[in-house]
C-alpha cells in the first residue's frame, strides 16, 4: 500500500474545507467515479466533524491528521486525533426513520466505507481507519 | 468557505437562496437566517421555499438545519419546499434517506405552485 499524502489541519470547523479540497482530487485520481468521490469526501468530512465535536469537545486549538494510502484494491484513510477517546457504546448510528436533527454522521460514514475501525489502544486519542474497496 | 444567503418575500411566504458550502462551520448561519424568516413571517406565513441549486456542499449539520426548519414549519402550519437540489445535496439526501420526508421540486416554478 502506497501512502499518497498526509495532511494536518487545526480542529476548527472552518478548516474542514481543506480536508474536502484535498480528498476529492485524490479519490478521483484513485479511479473512483465523481458521485462516489463526493460521498467519500462527505464521509471523511463527517468523521472530522465528529472528532471536533466529540473527541475535542469543540476545542479548536487541537489538530486532526489525515493519512491517505492506496493500492490496486482499496483506498485507506486514517484520521488521528489526540482528544477524548471514542466511547464505542455511543457510536451506533440512529435509526433513519427517526427523523430528527443530528446523529446522521456515523450512519453516513458506515454507509460509504466498507470498513470503519476505531483504535483507542493508545495513551491518548483515537485512530479512525476508513477503507473503501475499489470496484471490479 | 462561506455560505451566501439571500431572502426574498414571495406571495404568502419567503424564498431562501443558498449558495456555497453548508457545513459544520456555516450551518448555524443558515439556521439564523431561517429563524429570522420565521420571526418576520409569523403568523400567517404559508410557505418557505429553499433554493439549493448553488449549494456546492452540504453535510449532516446542513441536513439537521433543514429538518429543524421542517419541524418549525409543521408547528406554524407553513409548507417547506426545497427545489433544484445540487448533486452534493442529492448525495447527502440519498445517504440520509430523506428524499421522501421533504417536499422536493425540480424547479422554482413547481415549488411555487399550489400551496
Amino acid at each position: 500500500m502506497t501512502e499518497i499524502v498526509t495532511i494536518t489541519v487545526p480542529s476548527h470547523p472552518k478548516f474542514l474545507y481543506v480536508i474536502r479540497s484535498a480528498v476529492y482530487p485524490l479519490v478521483i485520481e484513485a479511479g473512483f467515479p465523481k458521485r462516489e468521490a463526493r460521498k467519500i469526501v462527505l464521509a471523511v468530512d463527517e468523521a472530522c466533524s465528529n472528532i471536533i465535536k466529540y473527541a475535542y469537545e469543540g476545542d479548536v486549538t487541537k489538530h486532526i491528521q489525515l493519512r491517505v494510502s492506496l493500492d490496486q484494491q482499496r483506498l485507506l484513510m486514517e484520521l488521528t486525533d489526540t482528544g477524548k477517546q471514542t466511547d464505542m457504546s455511543k457510536m451506533a448510528p440512529r435509526k433513519l426513520d427517526d427523523v430528527r436533527p443530528g446523529g446522521l454522521g456515523t450512519h453516513i460514514i458506515g454507509a460509504v466505507f466498507d470498513s470503519v475501525t476505531y483504535d483507542t489502544h493508545r495513551e491518548t486519542g483515537t485512530v479512525l481507519t476508513l477503507i473503501k474497496n475499489k470496484a471490479g | 468557505m462561506n455560505v451566501e444567503m439571500v431572502t426574498e418575500k414571495i406571495n404568502g411566504g419567503f424564498l431562501l437562496k443558498l449558495k456555497g458550502d453548508v457545513d459544520m462551520n456555516t450551518s448555524s448561519d443558515v439556521r439564523n437566517a431561517i429563524a429570522a424568516i420565521f420571526k418576520q413571517g409569523s403568523p400567517g406565513m404559508k410557505a418557505m421555499l429553499i433554493d439549493l441549486s448553488h449549494v456546492r456542499y452540504m453535510d449532516s449539520s446542513g441536513i439537521a438545519t433543514l429538518v429543524e426548519c421542517m419541524q418549525n414549519c409543521m408547528k406554524t402550519g407553513a409548507r417547506l419546499r426545497l427545489y433544484e437540489l445540487s448533486p452534493a445535496v442529492r448525495d447527502v439526501f440519498e445517504l440520509a434517506r430523506l428524499a421522501s420526508v421533504f417536499e422536493i421540486f425540480k424547479t422554482c416554478g413547481g415549488a411555487s405552485a399550489g400551496w
